[in-house]
């Protein structure tokens, strides 16, 4: 055991690829960091960013948003579209005073469990650079 | 001793827009009177904390609170009149959510008060701020003290109904004073706890009369740079950030028809839980562009984000206030 801050991590993935790629990961016994919970959905594109903040607000220290390659959307075009939301996002987060850093768009196809060991480790360690985000979850008033 | 009922109405952290909506009912104000033994209005009538400190509990049938907890003053007041009413309802976007004064949830609340009474308006070369207690010959005296961010009534204390709007509506207003008035003669029944009332169980773009066609835009404009705005085409279409797609129906879609883009001051549509995410989705989803890079640069004609998609809701929202905000020792 060390005293080293180990950042919770929810991940988004794509049924269609990026979960895949988990998958592939896991199956290939690659070692990756155990930080992030993940959480399937259909396709980048359900990514509601309520998920993200609701995230956030509970007590995730970063969220990591992965989906299919640009051009490779199993749904033709919806990527796109969480890629729109995430820019747009970040820059409400830096308003509320978090650093953009804490949230990360990935693209992994099913073929790619490499790159998304790599990039699961890499995003961890980002995140634990920032430390902890411990949202407010006390009362919004004075302290008693 | 009158056998009316009792009604009461309050203001906490509001602008005092929501008792004006209130006398806009005209005739209707009447009505309650007829109705209502009015208890305690301090904008109206004169009365004092210790008048409803006696009161029994649950002696005052209807209470209109506005205006969210920005001291503890508010606080006070709010679970005072929690305990003396059988009905409680967070009146208008301040109370439901926060508001405009919920904006300040972006700042701590040291940098409020400084930029309030030490800025380059205010010229304070002594450094002299506002003491919550002062000793003065006749005694000691207090001013409310701040609380570290704005809260919505339903983070203090339990609520039995939401009105919202900024202000809410007069027509709407006097339909729940007839409901409640039918109420009271036994005409009809009160809606189920925690309703929203007042208001529609849309969104504002379905009460608009605007034509929404399925179109990107590859830019974002300030309206008053848009020159002339379409009187018939979705502002949203226009490349005006326009709130509806998130807003509570209710208004009738009162500034897309007036020409101005809605702002969102009804609050978040039935069902959705942060008002600031749907509204992300939203504006998103006409950005005609695949590239992160022009993604951007389109985004950029939204100057202040989280001001645009958290002007009404940010105290109601998910995380509230900025993280400083969360730091400060209250």
């Amino acid at each position: 055991m060390t005293d080293q801050f180990e950042p919770t991590i929810i991940g988004f993935t794509c049924n269609w690829c990026s979960y895949r790629a988990s998958d592939l990961a896991g199956t290939a016994r690659m070692k990756y960091a155990p930080n992030v919970r993940l959480i399937r959905l259909m396709c980048s594109g359900r990514l509601d960013p309520t998920f993200v903040l609701r995230a956030l607000s509970d007590g995730a220290d970063g969220v990591m948003i992965t989906g299919c390659h640009p051009g490779e959307c199993h749904y033709i075009e919806q990527n796109y579209k969480a890629l729109r939301r995430y820019l747009l996002l970040k820059r409400v987060l830096v308003g509320l005073g978090i650093e953009p850093e804490r949230v990360k768009l990935v693209w992994a196809s099913a073929a790619e469990g490499a790159k998304f060991a790599a990039e699961t480790t890499a995003f961890v360690e980002e995140v634990r650079k920032l430390g902890p985000l411990n949202w407010g979850r006390t009362d919004g008033g004075n302290a008693e | 001793m009158t056998t009316k009922p009792k009604f009461a109405m309050y203001w906490a952290a509001s602008c005092g827009g929501c008792e004006i909506a209130v006398l806009n009912t005209h005739e209707k104000i009447l009505d309650v009177d007829a109705n209502f033994d009015v208890v305690f209005w301090p904008v109206a009538m004169d009365a004092k904390y210790h008048d409803v400190e006696a009161m029994e509990d649950g002696s005052i049938l209807l209470t209109l609170f506005n205006g969210g907890i920005r001291n503890d003053e508010n606080e006070h007041i709010a679970k005072l009149l929690r305990q003396k009413s059988k009905i409680l309802v967070a009146f208008g976007s301040c109370a439901c959510e926060g508001c405009i004064p919920g904006l300040a949830n972006l700042s701590p609340v040291g940098d409020i008060v400084h930029t309030a009474f030490n800025t380059i308006t205010t010229d304070n070369p002594n450094e002299i701020y506002p003491r919550t207690s002062y000793d003065v010959p006749e005694g000691e005296l207090h001013i409310p003290t701040l609380s570290r961010m704005v809260r919505p009534l339903e983070q203090v204390v339990d609520v039995d109904y939401f009105m919202p709007g900024c202000p809410p509506e007069s027509h709407q207003i006097a339909a729940v004073i007839d409901l409640v008035i039918k109420v009271v003669k036994g005409e009809a029944e009160l809606p189920p706890k925690g309703s929203v009332i007042g208001c529609g169980d849309s969104t504002v773009c379905d009460e608009c009369p605007r034509a929404r066609n399925v179109k990107f835009i590859k830019e974002f404009k300030r309206i008053q740079d848009v020159a002339p705005v379409d009187p018939t085409l979705c502002l949203l279409e226009q490349g005006i950030p326009c709130n509806g797609p998130a807003t509570r129906s209710g208004c009738n879609a009162r500034c897309p028809q007036a020409g101005a883009q809605c702002i969102g001051c009804y609050g978040p549509a039935e069902g959705v839980m942060d008002y600031g995410a749907r509204l992300i989705t939203a504006f998103s989803s006409v950005i005609d562009a695949n590239t992160p890079e022009e993604i951007d640069h389109i985004l950029d004609g939204i100057p202040d984000p989280t001001g645009q998609v958290y002007r009404f809701n940010l105290a109601g929202s998910l995380l509230k206030a900025n993280r400083e905000v969360w730091k400060v020792k209250g």
